[in-house]
Formats: C-alpha cells, sequence, structure tokens
C-alpha cells in the first residue's frame, strides 16, 4: 500500500453496525481491518498492553454451534480491547429448551450487551438476528453460509507477505459445498484481486459457482504449478456416508496436499488450513510442518483481525489505534 | 331481487366478451347482459372491470386444527376481500381431511358466513400417509370436488397409479403436489446462484420435475384426470406441454409469486420468501409466463398459505413453507401479467374463472345468463400499497410487503349478494 493511501486511511471512520459477511464489506474496509490487525498484531506479540477501546461493554459468545477455536480467539481478543466477556455455551443456552432465538437475544439486549458473536449452525441466523436486535452483531460461522473473520484473517496472512492481493493465483481445495470458509475466502480473494480457483469432487463443488464467473477445477495436479496460495479445507468424515465421496483412501488420492503434490508448486507457494486438520488427510504431515505452511501463524493473526474488527465496529480509526498502542 | 351492474368493462373469459354493458341479476342468478334493467339496487362500474367471481383451487385455511393461524370464517372473509366467490381448500389439517364428516364441516362453515363457496379437496389417501386410497366415493358423495395429499407428495408410484385409476369412477381430478424427497435432500430455498453464495442448502428443479414426467406417465397408464399443482420451474411447464400434445389427461396450475419474483429475494426477505416449491430462478419465471400465454398452465392458483409472524421470524432453515396469496392475486395478475407482459384481461382472468372452474367441474367462472352471479368489480387502474393496512389477513406472511401494485378490487357479488365492498 502506498503512503498516500495509508495516510487517507489513517482518519477514516467506517462505522457499520454488523459484520455478517464478506460480501458488504468494502475494498477499503478490508484493507482498514488488515492495517489495523498489522498494529494489533505487533503490540498483542510483543506486549501485555490491553487496549480500551471496549472498556466498559459486554461481549457475549452466543455459541449454538459449539467450536472452541473461534470462541477463543474472540474472546482474547476482546478482552485485549478491555471488554467484559460472557459466554453462552449451547449446553447451558435456552435455546435447547425451546426458547426461540428472538427470544434469547431479546434477554441478552436487556442485560444491555454491546456486542453479540454468533455461531449458528444454519445460514443466515445472523442476518435474521442483526434485523431484530441493537446491539453488534458478529458472524462466528453460520451454517455454510459465512466466516467473515476466517475470511478476513486468511486473506491478513497472505496480505502481510505479499503486500497486496491483487493478482494473486489462489485455490480452495476439499468440501466447497459444505464450507462457509470457501465461500467467504472466495469472496474476499475476489474482491481484493485475486484469481480464485475452487477445486474438489464434483459431488462437493456447486456448479452453480461458475454462474459467478469463478474457475473450477476436479483436477488438483493440473493447477499447482500456477498457485501462490492454496488453502486446504477440513474434509467432514461424516460425509462419506451421504455417497459424497466413496472413502477416505479415495479422497486423499485426488485432492490431498502430500509431499509429491507440493513438490510441484512454487518455492514460495503458501499453504493455509482454518483447522484443526486431518493430518494424512487433506494434508500430509510433512506439508503440514513445512517451511510454506502458515497454520499456527493464522491462529495468532486471528486474534489480530478480530481486534480490528472490533475497533471498526465502534468506529475508531487509525489514528485511534496509533495513538493507544 | 334484482341487482343492475351499470356501464362496467364486462369481460367473460370462456366466451371472449369484452364489451362495455350492464349485468342484469334475478334472484341471484345472470338474467342478461346488455343494457340495464329496472332494479332493487344498482351499481356504477364505469370504467372498471366486471368479470366471474374469482376461483382458487389452491387454499389452506387451517381449520380443523390451527384456527390460531386461520379460521373458515376468516378465510372466507378474506377471499372475498380479494374477489374471490370459489375455492377449493386443501386437505392437509389437523385432522386431514379424509371422511365424510369433515368434508360437510367445512361446507357447512362456508355456508354459515355466506361469503364463499368452499368446494373442498380430501385426501388421496388415508390420513395422508400415502399407503391407501382414500374412501373417494364416499367423499365426492359428501361434496370433495378433488383428491390431493398436497403439502406431501404421493411418493408411491403405485398408489398415484391406483388412485388415477379408481377416481375415474367419478371423473374427479387428482392434484398432486409434485416433490421427489430424495432428491429434495433437506434443502431450504431453489438451488443455483443464490444457495450457492448464501450456503442454504438447495432444491434443484429436478426434484419437482422427475415427479411430474412420472405422474404424466402414470396418468397416460391409468387414463385418470392428473391436476398438476403450483408448478415453478421452466422445465415442468416443458413437461406438461408435451404430455398435453400426447393425450394425457393433464392439467396445471402456478402461484403468483413464481410468475412474480425469483430466488434472489431470498436475500432481502429471507423467511418470508421461503416457500414449497420454492422461488426459482428468472429464466424459470419466464417460461412460467410462456407457459401462461400458450395456455400449457390452465389455472393460477395463490396457494395461500397462513403462518403466524412468530413462526416465520426464526432461522430461514427452521421456519415453515408458505406465504398468503390471496391478497395480492388481483394486484399481481393485473401487473405482472397484464402490464408488464402484455396477456389480455380475458387471457389473464381465464386462470381463475373458467379454466378452473372446468377442472373441478363446478358451473361457475363465467358471465352468462342461466350462470350464479358470482361476480367481481377490479379498478384496474388503482394503486394498491401491500402494507400492514392492507393485509386484512390474521397472518401477514407475505414478500410483497412494501410493493406497490395496480389493480384494486372494489366489489364482491356472491349469488347476487354483495360480500365486500371497498
Ligand atoms: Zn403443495
Amino acid at each position: 500500500m502506498t503512503k498516500n493511501a495509508l495516510v487517507l486511511f489513517e482518519s477514516m471512520t467506517l462505522k457499520r453496525k454488523d459484520l455478517l459477511d464478506i460480501s458488504s464489506l468494502s475494498h477499503d474496509e478490508i484493507i482498514y481491518i488488515f492495517e489495523a490487525a498489522k498494529i494489533f498484531k505487533k503490540v498483542f506479540t510483543e506486549t501485555n498492553k490491553k487496549f480500551s477501546f471496549l472498556s466498559g461493554r459486554t461481549v457475549c459468545m452466543l455459541f449454538i454451534e459449539p467450536s472452541t477455536r473461534t470462541r477463543l480467539s474472540f474472546e482474547i481478543a476482546a478482552k485485549r480491547l478491555s471488554a467484559d466477556v460472557i459466554s453462552v455455551a449451547p449446553s447451558t443456552s435456552s435455546l435447547v429448551k425451546g426458547e426461540s432465538l428472538i427470544d434469547t437475544v431479546k434477554t441478552l439486549e436487556a442485560m444491555k450487551t454491546g456486542f453479540i458473536v454468533m455461531r449458528h449452525p444454519v445460514s443466515l441466523a445472523p442476518d435474521f438476528l442483526s434485523r431484530n436486535c441493537e446491539a453488534h452483531v458478529i458472524n462466528g460461522g453460520d451454517g455454510n453460509h459465512a466466516h467473515p473473520t476466517q475470511a478476513l484473517l486468511d486473506g491478513f496472512s497472505v496480505y502481510e507477505r505479499t503486500g497486496s492481493l491483487k493478482g494473486l493465483k489462489v485455490a480452495i481445495v476439499g468440501d466447497i459445498k459444505h464450507s462457509r470458509v470457501a465461500r467467504s475466502g472466495i469472496e474476499l480473494f475476489t474482491k481484493m484481486g485475486s484469481e480464485v480457483v475452487l477445486c474438489g469432487p464434483p459431488t462437493l463443488l456447486p456448479d452453480d459457482f461458475s454462474l459467478y464467473g469463478i474457475e473450477m477445477t476436479f483436477d488438483l495436479d493440473s493447477i499447482l504449478p500456477k498457485l501462490d496460495v492454496v488453502n486446504m479445507l477440513r474434509i467432514q468424515l461424516e460425509r462419506q456416508k451421504g455417497s459424497l465421496f466413496p472413502s477416505i483412501r479415495e479422497y486423499n488420492k485426488y485432492f490431498s496436499l502430500t509431499k509429491d503434490r507440493l513438490k510441484k508448486c512454487r518455492k514460495d507457494v503458501i499453504v493455509m488450513h482454518p483447522g484443526p486438520i486431518n493430518r494424512g488427510i487433506e494434508i500430509d504431515d510433512f506439508v503440514a510442518d513445512c517451511e510454506n505452511a502458515i497454520i499456527e501463524e493464522q491462529v495468532t493473526n486471528g486474534i489480530a483481525v478480530r481486534m480490528a474488527v472490533f475497533s471498526l465496529l465502534c468506529g475508531k480509526t487509525l489514528e485511534d489505534i496509533n495513538k493507544e498502542k | 331481487m334484482k341487482l343492475c351492474i351499470k356501464n362496467g368493462r364486462v369481460l367473460d373469459p370462456a366466451s371472449g366478451l369484452d364489451k362495455t354493458a350492464c349485468v342484469n341479476i334475478e334472484d341471484g342468478i345472470i338474467k342478461s347482459i346488455g343494457e340495464a334493467e329496472t332494479a332493487d339496487e344498482t351499481i356504477d362500474a364505469a370504467g372498471k372491470l366486471v368479470l366471474p367471481g374469482l376461483i382458487d383451487l389452491h387454499v389452506h385455511f387451517r381449520e380443523p386444527g390451527r384456527e390460531d393461524q386461520e379460521t373458515i370464517a376468516g378465510g372466507c372473509r378474506i377471499a372475498a376481500k380479494s374477489g374471490y366467490t370459489s375455492v377449493v381448500t386443501m386437505p392437509n389439517t389437523n385432522p386431514p381431511i379424509d371422511n365424510q364428516a369433515l368434508v360437510k364441516f367445512i361446507k357447512h362453515e362456508a355456508e354459515k358466513s355466506g361469503l364463499l363457496n368452499i368446494f373442498p379437496a380430501a385426501a388421496v389417501s388415508k390420513g395422508m400417509k400415502g399407503e391407501e386410497i382414500s374412501e373417494m366415493g364416499e367423499l365426492h358423495t359428501a361434496g370433495a370436488v378433488a383428491f390431493t395429499d398436497d403439502g406431501k407428495p404421493v411418493s408411491s408410484s403405485i398408489l398415484m397409479r391406483r388412485a388415477l385409476e379408481y377416481s375415474r369412477m367419478f371423473d374427479v381430478p387428482i392434484m398432486a403436489h409434485e416433490e421427489d424427497h430424495l432428491l429434495v435432500d433437506s434443502g431450504v430455498i431453489n438451488e443455483g446462484k443464490v444457495s450457492a453464495s448464501l450456503g442454504l442448502r438447495g432444491i434443484p428443479n429436478a426434484a419437482e420435475e422427475v415427479m411430474i414426467a412420472r405422474d404424466v406417465i402414470i396418468a397416460g397408464l391409468s387414463k385418470g384426470r392428473l391436476h398438476v399443482q403450483h408448478i415453478s420451474s421452466g422445465g415442468s411447464v416443458e413437461i406438461i406441454r408435451n404430455a398435453k400434445k400426447r393425450g394425457v389427461k393433464v392439467t396445471c396450475e402456478t402461484a403468483p409469486h413464481y410468475f412474480s419474483l425469483t430466488d434472489e429475494v431470498v436475500r432481502e426477505k429471507l423467511a418470508l420468501a421461503k416457500m414449497n416449491p420454492p422461488l426459482r430462478t428468472e429464466d424459470d419465471r419466464i417460461k412460467i409466463i410462456e407457459g401462461l400465454k400458450d395456455g400449457t398452465i390452465d389455472a393460477i392458483a395463490t396457494d395461500h398459505a397462513p403462518h403466524l409472524m412468530n413462526e416465520k421470524r426464526q432461522e430461514i432453515e427452521f421456519a415453515p413453507n408458505g406465504i398468503i396469496g390471496l391478497e395480492t392475486a388481483v394486484p399481481l395478475m393485473i401487473t405482472k401479467l397484464v402490464k408488464e407482459n402484455g396477456l389480455s384481461y380475458n387471457e389473464v382472468f381465464a386462470k381463475v374463472t373458467c379454466n378452473p372452474a372446468k377442472i373441478i367441474k363446478i358451473k361457475k367462472g363465467e358471465i352468462k345468463p342461466g350462470y350464479d352471479a358470482d361476480i367481481v368489480i377490479i379498478d384496474p387502474e388503482k394503486k394498491v400499497i401491500i402494507n400492514d393496512d392492507f393485509v386484512a389477513s390474521n397472518c401477514k406472511n407475505t414478500p410483497f410487503m412494501g410493493a406497490e401494485l395496480f389493480g384494486s378490487v372494489e366489489c364482491t357479488i356472491l349469488s347476487g349478494r354483495i360480500t365486500y365492498k371497498a
């Protein structure tokens, strides 16, 4: 990013109520999040400093679908911004007792919750929620629809190495059909000027994505030499029962990123995985632990990006962040 | 008692009549069309359309079982307000309409209200379980005009064959809700560009089309009368067009939302745009309109399905299917078909008058001496805004909320009596 552009961003406020998906974010908002994440990452990894942006505000983790990794990442990010964090776990949630989502959220609002981070097993639940409550809603993953903070951290992980996502060739490999990580990733990388190619068996690769002009292939080997980034998705082993692929062995044969396949890639290819990894299935041990893989880095970046998202939603500028660091 | 409707543009889709005239009514029967005769009461219809009272082949009035959503009396009132004088109620109530007593109960409730003729459809299978055919003879005698397990398909092909064969004794149609459950595969909205980007499970056109293809073939084999309900896909139109060419006794209906909306509105309206079959693509919408133009699609039926807003205000995957349709039907037909697509009034209104009358074999749906004086008067140029005030239904579950449309129902007349006046 050029110096002039940065100056522009310095004082930009990008106030919005919710973060529901990538498609509603502008290119500039994404750059803002990346630049803010850069600062937060430096402070976070080098010091114990807390920012004051969420001081006195309550962030509720409404995780209707369990997820330890994402919840922890949001929690740490919120605490680093001095928020009070409460958690509603699925087992203690009244939702399992038949209370509607609307009623649960009305209760949370009555308790003066400023932010709701929601993970939900069905698509569009956060969109529906955001229309029915005053609190800021952050989508922590809904059904197969969207996982915007994951896409932002994936994008940021590449951005901090390359300085720009423009013109990069990015492959997303695996179960595209059932993946919110894939959907948000497609939107983010496309919006930032990368060229996305999707790869997986036809049963897990909806034809309809071609209507958006996205390249698709069943042949992983054919695309490897051209890639700047390869994002391997986690395969849900139970999909095999629905005849979506015949066996793990066969899936592995066509779509696993192995040592041999890595050799066909460019030397500086970036290998990503949203975790948790099925070692030996979508990615083998050698690849998971090699220089090109930035899987642990992604976890650290997740916290920085989520801090940036919270700051964006409460209207903080890069100037504000720089002032406090 | 004599009533005269003066100076309206009288339209009779069955005969193609389209002229300014007076309709003279005596003792609930149409006496003549032409010059005004002396009457006890006159209605001035100058500048308005005078049409046969509308007939809807597909409504859900929820009684018995879900009177909190809609009652028969309430449904009758909404239908009259919407220009309808006759409707076919679906039997998927709780309990389902699979015995004589329930058929008579529904007819009795409608008679009590005095606002609407109800012609009930009864279940095609006992208890709507899809296992054994219902007592069609008894049900028909009680007043059932068709058989259907609407809300779900007849998945068993042999049951469909038997139903289409047995119903020939009474010359009544089997109305079929067509979907292959295995291909639906827990889908929520149409499978396509929108489902791909929203990550909602898709329902492919094929789920509807394979069942229609199966049933027109079985109808050919059994020589029964098949009526395909609420078709939504372009492929369905094509299959029925071919079957008709081959001489299969098949008719079909679509609903106003399938020629008005596409799955793109799901992004904005969420569960309010959720129904079964789902809203399809623009390509399908155009093919549905072509099917209406060339006569492949015989009828427009609303599939009026009241749901409480609380039930719709849930995650889209959990919300029930269906939207209300009666009150928006006339404005949508006039705006989307006449004004936007150039169909004539007679072409459009044949789908809600004489054609459905023929399908269920009732002597209605025409403005002709000797016919029941079921009439609707419509102002086609008057704007209506679909909002909370306009929607009189107990349930307001419609994706058209906020729309501005043309075509206002001004007066509805049932057997010579006014049942609604704007
Ligand atoms: Zn149906």
